[in-house]
Protein backbone atom coordinates (compact mmCIF):
# COMPACT_ATOMS: atom_id res chain seq x y z
CA UNK A 1 0.00 0.00 0.00
CA UNK A 2 2.33 2.46 1.25
CA UNK A 3 4.79 1.50 -1.43
CA UNK A 4 1.90 1.82 -4.84
CA UNK A 5 1.05 5.28 -2.77
CA UNK A 6 4.46 6.80 -3.32
CA UNK A 7 4.81 5.15 -6.72
CA UNK A 8 1.36 6.74 -8.12
CA UNK A 9 2.23 9.78 -6.21
CA UNK A 10 5.47 9.89 -7.92
CA UNK A 11 3.94 9.55 -11.13
CA UNK A 12 1.40 11.90 -10.85
CA UNK A 13 3.86 14.64 -9.36
CA UNK A 14 6.05 13.77 -12.85
CA UNK A 15 2.64 14.20 -14.76
CA UNK A 16 1.24 16.81 -14.02
CA UNK A 17 4.12 19.68 -13.25
CA UNK A 18 6.51 17.97 -15.90
CA UNK A 19 4.21 16.77 -19.06
CA UNK A 20 1.43 18.93 -18.19
CA UNK A 21 2.29 22.32 -16.79
CA UNK A 22 5.62 23.12 -17.60
CA UNK A 23 4.67 22.63 -21.74
CA UNK A 24 1.95 24.82 -20.97
CA UNK A 25 3.65 27.55 -19.69
CA UNK A 26 6.18 27.13 -22.85
CA UNK A 27 3.13 27.54 -25.02
CA UNK A 28 1.59 30.25 -22.82
CA UNK A 29 4.44 32.29 -24.06
CA UNK A 30 3.44 31.49 -27.35
CA UNK A 31 -0.22 31.73 -26.84
CA UNK A 32 0.68 34.98 -25.65
CA UNK A 33 2.43 36.47 -28.59
CA UNK A 34 -0.14 34.98 -31.10
CA UNK A 35 -3.25 36.21 -29.94
CA UNK A 36 -1.79 39.39 -28.67
CA UNK A 37 -0.69 39.94 -32.54
CA UNK A 38 -4.15 38.79 -33.72
CA UNK A 39 -5.33 41.13 -31.42
CA UNK A 40 -3.06 44.11 -32.81
CA UNK A 41 -3.45 42.74 -36.21
CA UNK A 42 -0.04 41.40 -36.70
CA UNK A 43 1.06 37.81 -36.98
CA UNK A 44 3.36 37.12 -34.38
CA UNK A 45 5.68 33.72 -34.50
CA UNK A 46 5.31 31.54 -36.98
CA UNK A 47 8.84 30.60 -38.57
CA UNK A 48 10.26 27.96 -35.99
CA UNK A 49 9.26 24.91 -36.97
CA UNK A 50 12.11 22.39 -38.19
CA UNK A 51 14.57 23.51 -40.86
CA UNK A 52 14.47 20.21 -42.78
CA UNK A 53 16.62 22.37 -45.12
CA UNK A 54 19.39 22.17 -42.79
CA UNK A 55 19.09 18.30 -43.44
CA UNK A 56 19.36 18.78 -47.12
CA UNK A 57 15.43 18.65 -47.18
CA UNK A 58 13.35 20.40 -49.97
CA UNK A 59 11.49 22.73 -47.44
CA UNK A 60 11.07 23.67 -43.47
CA UNK A 61 8.19 22.41 -41.52
CA UNK A 62 7.22 25.45 -40.02
CA UNK A 63 4.08 24.50 -37.48
CA UNK A 64 2.81 27.90 -37.75
CA UNK A 65 5.90 28.17 -35.41
CA UNK A 66 4.80 26.11 -32.81
CA UNK A 67 8.56 25.42 -32.11
CA UNK A 68 9.09 28.95 -30.74
CA UNK A 69 9.02 28.37 -27.22
CA UNK A 70 11.77 25.29 -27.49
CA UNK A 71 13.83 27.77 -29.54
CA UNK A 72 13.40 30.70 -26.88
CA UNK A 73 14.19 27.93 -23.73
CA UNK A 74 17.38 26.92 -25.96
CA UNK A 75 18.27 30.81 -26.10
CA UNK A 76 17.89 31.16 -22.65
CA UNK A 77 20.46 28.14 -21.46
CA UNK A 78 22.55 29.51 -24.29
CA UNK A 79 23.09 32.92 -23.41
CA UNK A 80 25.58 34.11 -20.94
CA UNK A 81 24.20 34.46 -17.32
CA UNK A 82 25.68 37.51 -16.13
CA UNK A 83 25.93 38.49 -12.61
CA UNK A 84 26.39 42.50 -12.31
CA UNK A 85 29.30 43.20 -10.03
CA UNK A 86 26.86 45.22 -7.67
CA UNK A 87 24.20 43.04 -6.56
CA UNK A 88 23.95 40.97 -3.37
CA UNK A 89 24.85 37.78 -4.54
CA UNK A 90 22.97 35.08 -2.32
CA UNK A 91 19.95 36.63 -2.17
CA UNK A 92 20.21 38.09 -6.05
CA UNK A 93 20.84 34.26 -7.10
CA UNK A 94 18.02 32.86 -4.64
CA UNK A 95 14.76 35.16 -6.38
CA UNK A 96 14.33 33.67 -8.80
CA UNK A 97 14.05 30.01 -7.63
CA UNK A 98 11.74 31.59 -5.11
CA UNK A 99 9.11 33.42 -7.46
CA UNK A 100 8.91 30.24 -9.79
CA UNK A 101 8.91 27.34 -6.82
CA UNK A 102 5.96 28.57 -5.07
CA UNK A 103 3.71 28.88 -8.36
CA UNK A 104 4.91 24.93 -9.20
CA UNK A 105 4.33 23.55 -5.40
CA UNK A 106 0.23 24.91 -5.69
CA UNK A 107 -0.42 22.37 -8.21
CA UNK A 108 -0.24 19.95 -6.22
CA UNK A 109 -3.44 20.81 -4.87
CA UNK A 110 -5.59 21.10 -8.54
CA UNK A 111 -7.68 18.87 -9.41
CA UNK A 112 -7.01 17.74 -12.45
CA UNK A 113 -9.78 15.35 -13.50
CA UNK A 114 -12.01 12.32 -11.38
CA UNK A 115 -10.52 9.23 -10.81
CA UNK A 116 -8.97 6.78 -13.36
CA UNK A 117 -9.04 3.18 -12.75
CA UNK A 118 -5.89 1.17 -13.92
CA UNK A 119 -5.09 -2.71 -13.28
CA UNK A 120 -8.22 -2.19 -10.31
CA UNK A 121 -6.58 1.03 -8.66
CA UNK A 122 -8.62 3.63 -8.22
CA UNK A 123 -6.37 6.78 -8.89
CA UNK A 124 -7.64 10.41 -8.23
CA UNK A 125 -6.29 12.85 -10.51
CA UNK A 126 -4.88 15.69 -7.62
CA UNK A 127 -1.59 15.21 -6.68
CA UNK A 128 -2.51 15.66 -2.72
CA UNK A 129 -6.07 15.36 -2.10
CA UNK A 130 -5.65 17.80 1.22
CA UNK A 131 -8.70 19.60 2.99
CA UNK A 132 -7.33 23.13 2.51
CA UNK A 133 -6.68 23.52 -1.03
CA UNK A 134 -7.69 27.55 -1.46
CA UNK A 135 -6.21 28.20 1.86
CA UNK A 136 -2.66 26.32 1.14
CA UNK A 137 -2.90 27.88 -2.56
CA UNK A 138 -3.46 31.37 -0.99
CA UNK A 139 -0.61 30.51 1.86
CA UNK A 140 1.97 29.56 -0.38
CA UNK A 141 1.27 31.37 -3.80
CA UNK A 142 1.82 34.63 -1.51
CA UNK A 143 5.68 33.76 -0.78
CA UNK A 144 6.30 34.57 -4.53
CA UNK A 145 6.23 37.93 -3.56
CA UNK A 146 9.14 37.58 -1.62
CA UNK A 147 11.13 36.58 -4.81
CA UNK A 148 10.21 39.13 -6.08
CA UNK A 149 11.22 41.91 -3.30
CA UNK A 150 14.10 40.39 -2.97
CA UNK A 151 14.89 40.51 -5.99
CA UNK A 152 14.15 43.88 -6.17
CA UNK A 153 16.34 44.87 -3.39
CA UNK A 154 19.08 42.32 -4.27
CA UNK A 155 19.75 43.80 -7.68
CA UNK A 156 21.17 46.79 -5.91
CA UNK A 157 19.89 49.53 -8.24
CA UNK A 158 16.76 51.84 -8.23
CA UNK A 159 14.34 50.32 -11.02
CA UNK A 160 14.86 46.95 -10.03
CA UNK A 161 13.82 48.35 -6.09
CA UNK A 162 11.20 50.19 -6.92
CA UNK A 163 9.88 47.19 -8.64
CA UNK A 164 10.39 45.33 -5.88
CA UNK A 165 8.59 47.63 -3.47
CA UNK A 166 5.52 48.01 -5.44
CA UNK A 167 5.58 44.29 -5.72
CA UNK A 168 5.30 43.95 -2.32
CA UNK A 169 2.57 46.86 -1.53
CA UNK A 170 0.54 45.41 -4.34
CA UNK A 171 0.54 42.03 -2.86
CA UNK A 172 -0.61 43.03 0.41
CA UNK A 173 -3.41 44.83 -1.09
CA UNK A 174 -5.06 42.11 -3.13
CA UNK A 175 -4.16 39.22 -1.10
CA UNK A 176 -6.67 40.75 1.21
CA UNK A 177 -9.59 41.39 -1.38
CA UNK A 178 -8.45 37.50 -3.05
CA UNK A 179 -8.79 35.68 0.48
CA UNK A 180 -12.04 37.67 1.43
CA UNK A 181 -13.39 37.06 -1.68
CA UNK A 182 -13.43 33.11 -1.46
CA UNK A 183 -15.07 33.48 1.70
CA UNK A 184 -18.83 33.20 0.13
CA UNK A 185 -17.64 30.36 -2.02
CA UNK A 186 -16.88 28.60 1.09
CA UNK A 187 -20.05 29.15 2.67
CA UNK A 188 -21.77 27.97 0.37
CA UNK A 189 -19.81 24.86 -0.56
CA UNK A 190 -19.45 24.42 3.22
CA UNK A 191 -16.06 22.60 2.63
CA UNK A 192 -12.15 23.21 1.66
CA UNK A 193 -11.45 20.15 -0.21
CA UNK A 194 -11.26 20.91 -3.90
CA UNK A 195 -11.90 17.53 -5.13
CA UNK A 196 -15.18 17.55 -3.19
CA UNK A 197 -15.76 20.95 -4.66
CA UNK A 198 -15.61 20.09 -7.98
CA UNK A 199 -17.32 16.59 -7.58
CA UNK A 200 -20.26 18.53 -6.03
CA UNK A 201 -20.46 21.35 -8.82
CA UNK A 202 -20.53 17.97 -11.20
CA UNK A 203 -23.42 17.22 -9.92
CA UNK A 204 -25.24 19.89 -8.16
CA UNK A 205 -24.31 22.85 -11.39
CA UNK A 206 -21.08 25.15 -11.45
CA UNK A 207 -21.04 27.50 -8.63
CA UNK A 208 -21.84 30.74 -11.30
CA UNK A 209 -24.04 28.89 -13.78
CA UNK A 210 -26.03 26.16 -11.46
CA UNK A 211 -28.36 24.78 -14.70
CA UNK A 212 -28.94 21.48 -13.43
CA UNK A 213 -28.78 18.97 -10.58
CA UNK A 214 -29.92 21.07 -7.66
CA UNK A 215 -29.72 24.40 -8.99
CA UNK A 216 -32.80 23.40 -11.27
CA UNK A 217 -34.51 21.10 -8.23
CA UNK A 218 -34.86 21.99 -4.56
CA UNK A 219 -33.84 18.58 -3.13
CA UNK A 220 -36.15 19.46 -0.17
CA UNK A 221 -39.43 20.71 -2.03
CA UNK A 222 -38.81 19.42 -5.59
CA UNK A 223 -39.52 22.82 -6.87
CA UNK A 224 -37.21 25.11 -8.93
CA UNK A 225 -34.78 25.77 -6.88
CA UNK A 226 -35.04 29.86 -7.11
CA UNK A 227 -32.50 30.34 -3.67
CA UNK A 228 -29.62 28.97 -5.91
CA UNK A 229 -30.11 31.29 -8.40
CA UNK A 230 -30.16 33.98 -5.83
CA UNK A 231 -27.14 33.26 -4.35
CA UNK A 232 -25.35 33.55 -7.96
CA UNK A 233 -25.46 37.18 -7.33
CA UNK A 234 -23.12 37.33 -4.19
CA UNK A 235 -21.23 34.56 -6.03
CA UNK A 236 -20.88 37.04 -9.69
CA UNK A 237 -19.30 39.83 -7.36
CA UNK A 238 -16.87 37.24 -5.70
CA UNK A 239 -16.06 35.73 -8.99
CA UNK A 240 -15.41 39.35 -10.32
CA UNK A 241 -13.07 40.63 -7.59
CA UNK A 242 -11.20 36.74 -7.29
CA UNK A 243 -10.38 37.47 -10.86
CA UNK A 244 -9.24 40.74 -10.43
CA UNK A 245 -6.89 39.74 -7.51
CA UNK A 246 -5.79 36.72 -9.30
CA UNK A 247 -4.50 39.67 -12.18
CA UNK A 248 -2.87 41.70 -9.54
CA UNK A 249 -1.67 38.46 -7.69
CA UNK A 250 0.49 37.44 -11.23
CA UNK A 251 1.54 40.59 -11.81
CA UNK A 252 0.00 40.91 -15.53
CA UNK A 253 -1.54 43.75 -17.47
CA UNK A 254 -3.24 45.82 -15.91
CA UNK A 255 -1.90 45.27 -12.52
CA UNK A 256 1.91 44.78 -13.91
CA UNK A 257 3.24 47.89 -11.81
CA UNK A 258 6.22 45.92 -10.55
CA UNK A 259 7.99 45.44 -14.34
CA UNK A 260 5.91 47.85 -16.25
CA UNK A 261 8.85 48.43 -18.66
CA UNK A 262 8.01 52.38 -19.72
CA UNK A 263 8.32 53.56 -15.94
CA UNK A 264 10.97 50.60 -14.31
CA UNK A 265 13.07 49.60 -17.33
CA UNK A 266 12.09 45.86 -16.62
CA UNK A 267 11.19 46.26 -12.59
CA UNK A 268 12.79 44.01 -10.36
CA UNK A 269 14.43 41.91 -13.15
CA UNK A 270 16.22 44.65 -15.01
CA UNK A 271 19.17 43.24 -13.56
CA UNK A 272 18.52 39.64 -14.87
CA UNK A 273 19.65 37.81 -17.25
CA UNK A 274 19.34 34.25 -19.32
CA UNK A 275 18.10 31.79 -17.03
CA UNK A 276 17.25 33.60 -14.26
CA UNK A 277 15.37 35.97 -15.74
CA UNK A 278 13.55 32.97 -17.57
CA UNK A 279 13.05 31.45 -14.21
CA UNK A 280 11.10 34.86 -13.37
CA UNK A 281 9.03 34.40 -16.61
CA UNK A 282 8.13 30.86 -16.36
CA UNK A 283 7.07 31.80 -12.83
CA UNK A 284 4.70 34.76 -13.88
CA UNK A 285 3.13 32.52 -16.85
CA UNK A 286 2.88 29.21 -13.93
CA UNK A 287 0.99 31.65 -11.76
CA UNK A 288 -0.72 32.72 -14.46
CA UNK A 289 -1.89 28.80 -15.19
CA UNK A 290 -2.66 28.33 -11.24
CA UNK A 291 -4.68 30.92 -10.79
CA UNK A 292 -7.00 30.19 -13.93
CA UNK A 293 -7.25 26.56 -12.73
CA UNK A 294 -8.47 27.76 -9.41
CA UNK A 295 -10.75 30.61 -10.72
CA UNK A 296 -11.90 27.38 -13.26
CA UNK A 297 -12.31 24.92 -10.45
CA UNK A 298 -13.98 27.45 -7.94
CA UNK A 299 -16.53 28.53 -10.35
CA UNK A 300 -16.41 27.37 -13.41
CA UNK A 301 -16.61 23.26 -12.01
CA UNK A 302 -12.83 22.26 -12.42
CA UNK A 303 -12.79 19.10 -14.75
CA UNK A 304 -16.95 18.92 -14.71
CA UNK A 305 -18.60 18.87 -18.47
CA UNK A 306 -21.62 20.13 -17.03
CA UNK A 307 -24.72 20.29 -17.69
CA UNK A 308 -25.39 16.75 -16.25
CA UNK A 309 -23.36 15.17 -18.81
CA UNK A 310 -21.13 13.78 -16.00
CA UNK A 311 -23.46 11.66 -15.11
CA UNK A 312 -25.17 10.53 -17.47
CA UNK A 313 -21.63 9.74 -19.97
CA UNK A 314 -19.09 8.86 -17.44
CA UNK A 315 -21.05 6.83 -14.45
CA UNK A 316 -22.20 3.69 -14.12
CA UNK A 317 -25.49 2.84 -12.75
CA UNK A 318 -23.57 2.31 -9.05
CA UNK A 319 -23.04 6.11 -9.26
CA UNK A 320 -19.18 5.28 -9.72
CA UNK A 321 -16.99 7.07 -12.22
CA UNK A 322 -16.36 5.05 -15.29
CA UNK A 323 -12.40 3.94 -15.85
CA UNK A 324 -11.74 6.35 -18.49
CA UNK A 325 -13.78 9.02 -16.77
CA UNK A 326 -10.74 11.04 -15.52
CA UNK A 327 -9.09 10.88 -18.98
CA UNK A 328 -11.90 13.22 -20.43
CA UNK A 329 -12.26 15.65 -17.52
CA UNK A 330 -8.73 16.23 -17.27
CA UNK A 331 -9.52 17.38 -20.99
CA UNK A 332 -12.36 19.22 -20.30
CA UNK A 333 -10.46 21.36 -17.09
CA UNK A 334 -7.18 21.93 -19.87
CA UNK A 335 -9.77 22.62 -22.04
CA UNK A 336 -11.64 25.59 -19.45
CA UNK A 337 -8.40 26.18 -18.40
CA UNK A 338 -6.65 27.23 -21.71
CA UNK A 339 -10.12 29.46 -22.61
CA UNK A 340 -9.00 31.30 -19.14
CA UNK A 341 -5.42 31.59 -20.45
CA UNK A 342 -6.62 33.32 -23.64
CA UNK A 343 -8.66 35.32 -21.84
CA UNK A 344 -5.84 36.29 -19.24
CA UNK A 345 -3.89 37.36 -22.90
CA UNK A 346 -6.88 38.99 -24.30
CA UNK A 347 -7.34 41.49 -21.15
CA UNK A 348 -3.76 41.91 -20.78
CA UNK A 349 -3.38 43.32 -24.55
CA UNK A 350 -6.80 45.89 -23.68
CA UNK A 351 -6.66 46.85 -20.51
CA UNK A 352 -4.03 49.97 -20.06
CA UNK A 353 -1.90 49.85 -17.26
CA UNK A 354 -3.10 51.58 -14.35
CA UNK A 355 -1.63 54.56 -12.26
CA UNK A 356 -0.13 53.64 -9.28
CA UNK A 357 -2.68 55.39 -6.96
CA UNK A 358 -5.68 54.44 -8.86
CA UNK A 359 -4.12 50.53 -8.13
CA UNK A 360 -4.22 51.03 -4.59
CA UNK A 361 -7.25 52.96 -4.16
CA UNK A 362 -8.88 49.95 -6.15
CA UNK A 363 -7.61 47.41 -3.78
CA UNK A 364 -8.02 48.98 -0.57
CA UNK A 365 -11.39 51.07 -1.09
CA UNK A 366 -13.16 49.00 -3.94
CA UNK A 367 -11.83 45.69 -4.06
CA UNK A 368 -12.01 45.14 -0.06
CA UNK A 369 -15.01 46.79 0.78
CA UNK A 370 -16.61 45.26 -1.68
CA UNK A 371 -15.71 41.72 -0.73
CA UNK A 372 -16.46 42.29 3.13
CA UNK A 373 -19.79 43.52 2.03
CA UNK A 374 -20.19 40.51 -0.30
CA UNK A 375 -19.73 38.09 2.31
CA UNK A 376 -22.58 40.14 4.75
CA UNK A 377 -24.99 39.85 1.36
CA UNK A 378 -23.82 35.90 1.22
CA UNK A 379 -24.44 34.96 4.65
CA UNK A 380 -27.82 37.47 4.66
CA UNK A 381 -29.70 35.14 1.38
CA UNK A 382 -28.23 31.89 3.19
CA UNK A 383 -30.05 32.97 6.27
CA UNK A 384 -33.26 34.08 4.33
CA UNK A 385 -32.94 30.91 2.55
CA UNK A 386 -32.82 28.25 5.64
CA UNK A 387 -35.40 30.14 7.46
CA UNK B 1 -20.62 88.26 -30.58
CA UNK B 2 -22.28 85.69 -29.08
CA UNK B 3 -20.82 83.67 -26.43
CA UNK B 4 -21.53 79.78 -26.01
CA UNK B 5 -20.92 79.22 -22.71
CA UNK B 6 -18.92 75.20 -23.13
CA UNK B 7 -19.82 73.18 -20.32
CA UNK B 8 -17.45 71.16 -18.87
CA UNK B 9 -18.38 67.31 -19.69
CA UNK B 10 -19.20 65.43 -16.74
CA UNK B 11 -18.38 61.76 -16.49
CA UNK B 12 -21.25 59.58 -15.70
CA UNK B 13 -21.38 57.07 -13.42
CA UNK B 14 -20.99 54.30 -16.39
CA UNK B 15 -17.96 56.32 -17.14
CA UNK B 16 -16.46 56.04 -13.21
CA UNK B 17 -17.26 52.79 -12.84
CA UNK B 18 -14.73 51.88 -15.39
CA UNK B 19 -16.12 48.34 -16.02
CA UNK B 20 -18.50 49.60 -18.90
CA UNK B 21 -15.40 51.20 -20.58
CA UNK B 22 -13.32 47.69 -20.07
CA UNK B 23 -15.65 45.72 -22.07
CA UNK B 24 -15.69 48.20 -24.58
CA UNK B 25 -12.04 47.50 -25.06
CA UNK B 26 -12.55 44.56 -24.75
CA UNK B 27 -15.13 43.67 -27.30
CA UNK B 28 -12.97 46.47 -29.83
CA UNK B 29 -9.71 44.24 -29.42
CA UNK B 30 -11.75 41.11 -30.20
CA UNK B 31 -12.89 42.88 -33.39
CA UNK B 32 -9.82 43.34 -34.81
CA UNK B 33 -8.68 39.68 -33.25
CA UNK B 34 -12.07 38.66 -35.76
CA UNK B 35 -10.91 40.67 -38.74
CA UNK B 36 -7.21 39.85 -38.08
CA UNK B 37 -8.13 36.01 -38.48
CA UNK B 38 -9.99 36.23 -41.24
CA UNK B 39 -7.89 38.76 -43.25
CA UNK B 40 -9.81 41.52 -43.57
CA UNK B 41 -7.78 43.86 -41.36
CA UNK B 42 -8.24 47.28 -42.14
CA UNK B 43 -5.78 48.33 -44.24
CA UNK B 44 -4.76 44.62 -45.16
CA UNK B 45 -5.54 45.15 -48.83
CA UNK B 46 -3.18 48.62 -49.76
CA UNK B 47 -0.56 46.82 -47.61
CA UNK B 48 -0.84 43.58 -49.04
CA UNK B 49 -0.93 41.54 -46.32
CA UNK B 50 -0.62 37.50 -46.18
CA UNK B 51 -3.60 36.81 -44.65
CA UNK B 52 -3.27 37.77 -40.59
CA UNK B 53 -3.30 40.37 -39.80
CA UNK B 54 -1.56 43.45 -42.09
CA UNK B 55 1.85 42.05 -41.99
CA UNK B 56 3.20 41.04 -45.54
CA UNK B 57 5.50 37.47 -45.00
CA UNK B 58 8.82 39.04 -45.95
CA UNK B 59 10.86 36.94 -47.51
CA UNK B 60 7.96 34.95 -49.52
CA UNK B 61 6.43 38.06 -50.35
CA UNK B 62 7.97 41.49 -51.59
CA UNK B 63 7.02 45.37 -51.53
CA UNK B 64 9.35 45.76 -54.95
CA UNK B 65 5.92 46.72 -57.19
CA UNK B 66 5.04 49.16 -54.57
CA UNK B 67 8.80 50.74 -54.28
CA UNK B 68 8.40 54.40 -55.64
CA UNK B 69 10.44 55.71 -58.50
CA UNK B 70 12.59 57.71 -56.34
CA UNK B 71 13.75 54.84 -53.79
CA UNK B 72 17.11 54.93 -53.04
CA UNK B 73 18.24 51.58 -52.92
CA UNK B 74 22.16 50.39 -54.10
CA UNK B 75 24.39 52.79 -55.63
CA UNK B 76 25.72 51.25 -58.62
CA UNK B 77 27.63 52.43 -61.79
CA UNK B 78 25.47 52.13 -65.48
CA UNK B 79 26.69 51.96 -68.87
CA UNK B 80 24.88 53.77 -72.07
CA UNK B 81 23.23 52.19 -74.33
CA UNK B 82 26.07 50.89 -76.58
CA UNK B 83 28.31 49.51 -73.20
CA UNK B 84 30.32 52.05 -72.67
CA UNK B 85 30.94 53.35 -69.14
CA UNK B 86 30.05 56.97 -68.17
CA UNK B 87 32.27 57.08 -65.50
CA UNK B 88 34.98 59.35 -66.37
CA UNK B 89 36.53 59.11 -62.93
CA UNK B 90 36.24 62.57 -61.57
CA UNK B 91 35.78 61.12 -58.31
CA UNK B 92 33.65 63.61 -57.26
CA UNK B 93 31.37 60.77 -55.42
CA UNK B 94 34.21 60.10 -53.64
CA UNK B 95 35.16 63.43 -52.04
CA UNK B 96 30.92 64.14 -51.50
CA UNK B 97 30.63 60.90 -50.18
CA UNK B 98 29.76 61.51 -46.61
CA UNK B 99 30.51 58.23 -44.92
CA UNK B 100 33.61 57.36 -47.23
CA UNK B 101 32.08 54.52 -49.04
CA UNK B 102 33.63 54.78 -52.39
CA UNK B 103 36.92 54.15 -53.25
CA UNK B 104 38.00 54.83 -57.12
CA UNK B 105 41.37 54.32 -58.47
CA UNK B 106 41.61 56.24 -62.04
CA UNK B 107 42.58 55.03 -65.29
CA UNK B 108 43.51 56.41 -68.34
CA UNK B 109 42.33 55.59 -71.52
CA UNK B 110 45.30 54.86 -74.28
CA UNK B 111 45.65 57.43 -77.09
CA UNK B 112 45.05 54.78 -79.34
CA UNK B 113 41.33 54.61 -78.18
CA UNK B 114 38.33 55.14 -80.08
CA UNK B 115 37.12 57.66 -77.08
CA UNK B 116 40.34 58.96 -76.47
CA UNK B 117 38.97 62.49 -75.80
CA UNK B 118 37.47 61.22 -72.42
CA UNK B 119 40.64 60.60 -71.18
CA UNK B 120 39.85 58.40 -68.17
CA UNK B 121 37.84 55.85 -66.92
CA UNK B 122 37.72 53.96 -63.58
CA UNK B 123 40.87 51.44 -62.93
CA UNK B 124 38.97 50.08 -59.66
CA UNK B 125 35.66 51.25 -58.43
CA UNK B 126 34.54 50.00 -54.79
CA UNK B 127 31.67 51.03 -52.87
CA UNK B 128 31.82 49.71 -49.20
CA UNK B 129 27.82 48.61 -48.65
CA UNK B 130 28.90 48.42 -44.56
CA UNK B 131 29.53 51.90 -44.91
CA UNK B 132 27.00 53.39 -47.46
CA UNK B 133 23.87 55.32 -45.93
CA UNK B 134 21.86 55.48 -49.40
CA UNK B 135 22.13 59.24 -49.40
CA UNK B 136 22.25 59.46 -52.99
CA UNK B 137 24.76 62.30 -53.28
CA UNK B 138 27.08 60.39 -55.03
CA UNK B 139 23.50 60.06 -57.73
CA UNK B 140 23.33 64.16 -57.37
CA UNK B 141 27.29 65.20 -57.65
CA UNK B 142 27.93 62.74 -60.78
CA UNK B 143 28.54 65.07 -63.70
CA UNK B 144 28.20 62.06 -66.65
CA UNK B 145 25.14 60.38 -64.91
CA UNK B 146 27.14 57.52 -64.18
CA UNK B 147 26.24 56.33 -61.01
CA UNK B 148 22.70 55.72 -59.69
CA UNK B 149 21.10 54.20 -56.78
CA UNK B 150 19.16 51.36 -57.95
CA UNK B 151 15.83 49.80 -55.98
CA UNK B 152 17.59 47.02 -54.82
CA UNK B 153 17.41 46.96 -50.92
CA UNK B 154 18.42 43.53 -50.24
CA UNK B 155 22.30 43.70 -49.37
CA UNK B 156 23.56 40.49 -47.14
CA UNK B 157 27.29 39.05 -47.25
CA UNK B 158 28.64 36.90 -44.94
CA UNK B 159 32.05 38.84 -44.74
CA UNK B 160 33.17 42.17 -44.94
CA UNK B 161 34.36 41.46 -48.04
CA UNK B 162 31.36 40.35 -49.39
CA UNK B 163 29.62 43.81 -48.84
CA UNK B 164 32.12 45.46 -51.01
CA UNK B 165 30.65 46.08 -54.60
CA UNK B 166 33.74 45.85 -56.93
CA UNK B 167 33.49 47.43 -60.38
CA UNK B 168 31.85 44.42 -62.29
CA UNK B 169 29.33 44.11 -59.80
CA UNK B 170 28.55 47.46 -59.81
CA UNK B 171 28.14 47.57 -63.44
CA UNK B 172 25.49 44.38 -63.35
CA UNK B 173 23.49 46.04 -60.90
CA UNK B 174 23.18 48.92 -62.37
CA UNK B 175 22.88 47.74 -66.26
CA UNK B 176 22.00 49.87 -68.92
CA UNK B 177 20.54 53.17 -69.24
CA UNK B 178 19.81 55.59 -72.22
CA UNK B 179 19.97 59.32 -72.45
CA UNK B 180 22.38 61.93 -74.06
CA UNK B 181 25.50 62.13 -72.89
CA UNK B 182 27.78 64.72 -73.73
CA UNK B 183 30.87 63.29 -73.96
CA UNK B 184 30.35 60.48 -76.73
CA UNK B 185 29.40 63.33 -79.27
CA UNK B 186 32.69 64.07 -80.92
CA UNK B 187 31.92 67.69 -81.79
CA UNK B 188 31.41 68.93 -77.90
S1 LIG C 1 30.59 57.99 -60.89
FE1 LIG C 1 30.32 60.05 -61.64
S2 LIG C 1 31.09 61.32 -59.94
FE2 LIG C 1 31.81 59.27 -59.56
S3 LIG C 1 33.82 59.24 -60.49
FE3 LIG C 1 32.44 58.45 -62.03
S4 LIG C 1 31.89 60.26 -63.21
FE4 LIG C 1 32.80 61.02 -61.34
S1 LIG D 1 24.62 56.82 -51.56
FE1 LIG D 1 25.67 58.26 -50.26
S2 LIG D 1 26.80 56.94 -48.86
FE2 LIG D 1 26.18 55.62 -50.53
S3 LIG D 1 27.90 55.65 -51.92
FE3 LIG D 1 26.53 57.28 -52.61
S4 LIG D 1 27.30 59.12 -51.59
FE4 LIG D 1 28.20 57.37 -50.55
Amino acid sequence: MEITFLAISAIKIFVFTFVITLPMIAYSTYAERRVSAILQDRVGPNRVGIPLTLFGGKKDWKFFGLLQPLADGLKGLLKEDFTPAHVRKNYYWIAPALTAVPAFVTVCVIPFGSEITIFGETVKLVIADIGIGPLFIFAIASLSVYGITIAGWASNSKYPFLGGVRACAQMISYEIALGLSIVPVLMVFGMLNLSDIVNEQAINGWLIFPAWGEGLTNPDTGNFNLGRWLLVIPLLISFFIFTVSIFAETNRMPFDLPECETELVGGYHTEYSSMKFALFFMGEYAAMIVGSALIVTVFFGGWSLGFGLDAKWLMDEAGNWKAYAGLVHLGAFLTKVVAFIVFFVWVRWTVPRFRYDQLMKLGWVVFFELALVNIFLTAGIMWWLAR
Amino acid sequence: MAFIKIKRPELSLSDKLYIPAIFKGLWLTFKHAVKSVRGKSIGSKDLASSGLGITMQYPEQKWDEHLPEYYRGVPALVTDEQDRERCVSCQLCEFICPPKAIKIIPGEIPSDDEWAKVEKRPKEFEIDMTRCIYCGMCEEVCPEQAIYLRQDYAVTGLTREEMVNDKKRLYEIGGKRVGLVNKWNELK
